[in-house]
């Protein structure tokens, strides 16, 4: 019985851990060659993206999930929404950003992303 | 200028989808072809895209024809226009819909006769060897369908899982899966487990999987029917323009696509036809109703010079006119833009609903599991099982869609609506907010009055004159003004064919009137403090002068040499259902308060006929904003409505900045919310819209809250110990498929709310 409360509360300790602690860090440039998000089975693939600072960029999304969740992508923080039709492709235009880290999601957050902005200096010294 | 230099940009630069193109070798081919287009400054080719991206001066229709010859389909990019997007959107709905029901109608048809059997009494338990052969065989069958029904939740899942993120389908796949995993092991094992927990429980997999396809696929058809109102909206624009265009050195009017359609064209449009893009009438006169956009329900008069916006129906004669905004420009592709954006985004009242949904379904899988553990330790035998069904049923049942959707469903429907009653509103901060105004301030010129003030009265008082010299003689002093009341007047006398002549010596004296010299004579135009400064004696006209304030009119006195002549009356009348509008405003519990630079008298005058009791005249504008910031000082949440023309400051200042548009003269900018028909009923539409939709913001909210609040202690056996109550799993995979759509539902019924008749 012992074992079995223990396995327990490994596992809630190994939630907690995995969804809330843990930090991912990958991100891939979106900049430098033109990367479609693909919107499929719960989640945006890929979902961290680093684009440059300072001037407007265009992000191709590709939805493949007929869920209506996956329907429409929010830019929060720029006030954008962008409905993504089925199967085919869809650019979202994206202003001219300062460095920071900016949430994209779907009208009920199920769908998250990010998008990593950084100074072009950054871009071009990780590559 | 901004605007015009867009144009000029986007003409330049276009884009092109290419259909056909299949091989690497077709970019250099179809590149090659269209640069030796003249004109054209350099082609592009996106292959993974299928793209062309062309710069330099060339009508859309000739890249096209250019691509089409060398055996390439394309089309102009702009071209997959929102009206396709809906159209796919709705084909993509509708093959989900029937997806999920071909899933529904698997799962159930393993589902339902198990559920009878278990209900009916038959044994669910594993005794006999026969039982475990036949159990095996269901075991499988309802593996099978967790892969062809149920499929998409475990990809779902796991690709999230990986992730690290959490999701519906991670709740629905671990209960499904532990429902599953453990009856199998009662199955094959039945000896590791004690007697009493022998019992399966692949009737609830089975029915849970087909319940919550069937509660997503009830809310597929739900969802499509919040985005009505955007796809009237984009249903609006026309498909197809009649040009005027050179073709063969001759002149000829052709139809093309409305997506092509450049600045400056000469467009023709006929009776019952739509207009295509936005213009200015250069020949023929005609009525076209804009009722679709501003609510506005009598047709409009449009002769040369007036502008004729896109969406709109021509209902009598025939035209001419020239774009002047086309594409994503046109005032329709604005408001659409607008509408969507608002209708996806977040009132605060929302973002708790989002932090929660953040945290939402981890905590829900650490309840499962620390429910299975009290069971465990402290449940009476069979405490596995009993632990098994709580940790199944927590997780099926919690359901963070409902609370996910509860706000923006409800946004969606309200700000659709209120765009249908032409009112614009550019986010739900605004729209929550105006649903809680307690004052709101209203500019008297072009808000409560038409804004095109008319003489009324022309009071000869020397008799040496008539009222034709004493309009040209006021007309001619007024001439060189630009103040609204000065264009009454010069607008009068042009009416009666009387041209104002020069005038000389020409003093404004501010707050005052105006002293000038016309033919010798020494003229004074102005107010009773411009009369009493220069000692010109009233007599007894002053109490006439009262008697026109008193009725809402501005009165003026003209002096020529020292004498008192005449008084002109001139006067804003009110819009006829302002009256009304302000009455609906009050009895919504709001303190309504006129504001004005006008005179104290004629804006009593007005406020009275109005029945606006608070008010603030003689307000210079840059002091608008002032007594916006002055109720606010008062605790009251500001509404502010203003024609925009010299109210911005005060608008923006407010808590919701009402900017009052007549037609189709969006004046989006400094609004928060924009009424696209002169009438002030539009604001009573908004508020009221705005509070039904908060309402049912709220009833969502709540029922999602109390639903999982109580839900999952429930499905955990919080009951238990006192009324030996425990939920069914299937019983709660069903309230989870139907919160959701209840959700939806609710959020639905505001499509039919109707603001209170004027």
């Amino acid at each position: 019985m012992i074992i079995v409360n223990l396995i327990g509360l490994a596992l809630i300790a190994l939630i907690v851990w995995w969804f809330w602690l843990y930090k991912p860090s990958k991100a891939v440039d979106a900049s430098a060659e033109n990367i479609t998000v693909v919107v499929n089975d719960g989640i945006y693939q890929p979902a961290r993206i680093r684009v440059a600072a300072g001037k407007p960029t265009k992000l191709q999304f590709l939805r493949k999930d007929g869920s209506p969740c996956a329907a429409t992508v929010l830019f929060p923080d720029f006030e954008l929404s962008e409905e993504l039709p089925v199967g085919v492709s869809k650019s979202v235009a994206l202003p001219a950003m300062l460095a920071g880290e900016y949430a994209f999601h779907c009208p009920m957050k199920m769908y998250t992303g990010t998008l990593v902005v950084v100074e072009s200096a950054a871009l071009e010294g990780q590559k | 200028m901004n605007k015009l230099s867009d144009n000029i940009t986007q003409s330049a630069s276009q884009e092109l989808i290419i259909d056909g193109a299949s091989c690497a070798s077709c970019v250099g081919k179809i590149e090659k072809a269209l640069r030796a287009v003249t004109g054209v400054e350099s082609a592009e080719m996106n292959f993974a895209l299928r793209t062309v991206l062309v710069t330099g001066d060339v009508a859309p229709e000739t890249l096209i024809n250019t691509v089409e010859s060398i055996g390439y389909n394309a089309k102009s990019s702009n071209q997959a226009s929102d009206d396709q997007l809906l159209d796919e959107k709705e084909v993509a709905d509708e093959k989900y819909y029937v997806k999920l029901m071909k899933q529904v109608w698997i799962a159930l048809g393993l589902g339902i006769p198990l559920m009878i059997y278990s209900i009916a009494g038959g044994p669910m338990t594993v005794d006999t060897s026969l039982e475990r052969a036949v159990w095996l065989l269901i075991g499988l069958l309802c593996l099978a369908i967790m892969y062809f029904a149920g499929k998409h939740f475990y990809i779902g899942a796991w690709k999230s899982f990986v992730n690290h993120n959490a999701n519906m389908d991670t709740l629905i796949a671990l209960g499904t899966s532990t429902a599953w995993l453990y009856s199998m092991i009662v199955v094959l094992f039945p000896m590791a487990l004690p007697e009493m927990a022998r019992h399966v429980y692949f009737e609830a997999t089975a029915m849970i999987i087909g319940l919550i396809n069937l509660g997503l696929a009830l809310e597929v058809k739900a969802r499509g029917r919040t985005s009505e109102a955007i796809k009237r909206l984009i249903g609006l624009q026309g498909k197809t323009a009649r040009v005027v265009r050179v073709v063969d050195g001759k002149e000829q009017e052709i139809d093309i696509a409305i997506e092509q359609v450049q600045l400056n064209d000469i467009v023709r449009v006929r009776p019952g036809e739509k207009i295509s893009v936005d213009g200015v009438v250069v020949q023929g006169h005609t009525t076209i109703d804009e009722s679709m956009l501003t609510g506005e329900p009598m047709p409009v008069e449009k002769a040369e010079e007036d502008e004729v916006v896109a969406g709109t129906l021509n209902k009598s004669g025939s035209i001419l006119f020239k774009a002047t905004r086309v594409g994503k420009d046109t005032a329709l592709a604005q408001i659409i833009n607008m509408v969507k954006r608002a209708q996806n985004s977040k009132p605060p009242i929302g973002r708790l609903a989002d932090v929660i949904s953040g945290y939402f379904v981890p905590v829900i899988m650490i309840i499962a599991i620390v429910s299975a553990l009290v069971w465990l330790n402290f449940g009476p035998e069979p405490s596995l099982a009993f632990a098994v069904v709580s940790a199944t049923t927590v997780l099926i049942i919690a359901c963070p869609c409902a609370l996910g959707l509860a706000t923006p469903m409800s946004v969606m429907v309200g700000v659709g609506k209120a765009a249908e009653a032409g009112v614009l509103i550019r986010n739900g901060e605004a729209l929550q907010t105006s649903a809680k105004i307690t004052a709101m301030i209203l500019d008297k010129t072009g808000t409560i009055t038409e804004g095109a003030p008319t003489v009324t009265d022309i009071i000869v008082i020397d008799k040496a004159y008539t009222e034709t010299d004493i309009l040209t003689i006021t007309a001619s002093i007024e001439s060189g003004s630009e103040h609204p009341l000065a264009q009454a007047i010069v607008d009068a006398a042009i009416k009666q064919g009387i041209d104002p002549e020069n005038v000389s010596d020409f003093h404004a004296i501010a707050g005052h009137g105006i002293k000038a010299n016309f033919n010798g004579q020494q003229l004074l135009f102005g107010n009773q403090k411009l009369m009493l400064s220069k000692h010109i004696a009233l007599n007894g006209f002053v109490s006439q002068a009262q008697k026109l304030a008193d009725e809402a009119k501005t009165p003026m006195y003209l002096a020529v040499d020292n004498k008192l002549a005449a008084i002109i009356a001139v006067s804003d009348p009110i819009k006829t259902d302002s009256i009304s509008a302000i009455k609906r405003l009050q009895a919504g519990g709001i303190r309504v308060v006129m504001l004005t630079g006008d005179n104290r008298a004629t804006a009593n005058a007005v406020a009275k006929k109005v029945g606006v009791t608070e008010v603030f005249a003689e307000v210079l504008p840059e002091d608008k904003a002032n007594k916006v910031a002055e109720l606010q000082a008062q605790g009251e949440i500001v509404g502010m409505t203003g024609d925009g023309i010299n109210d911005a400051p005060a608008l923006a200042l407010a808590n919701v900045g009402f900017a009052i548009g007549t037609g189709t003269d969006v004046a989006i900018e400094s609004a928060d919310i924009t009424l696209m028909r002169g009438s002030l009923h539009g604001l009573a539409d908004a508020i009221a819209i705005s509070k039904a939709t908060l309402r049912n913001i709220k009833q969502n909210l709540f029922g999602a809250f109390i639903y999982n609040v109580a839900g999952v202690p429930f499905a955990a056996g919080v009951l238990y110990p006192f009324f030996g109550l425990l939920l069914n799993p299937v019983i709660a995979g069903a309230a989870m498929a139907f919160s959701s759509l209840t959700v939806v539902s609710n959020a639905n019924r505001l499509r039919f709310f109707k603001a209170k008749e004027h």
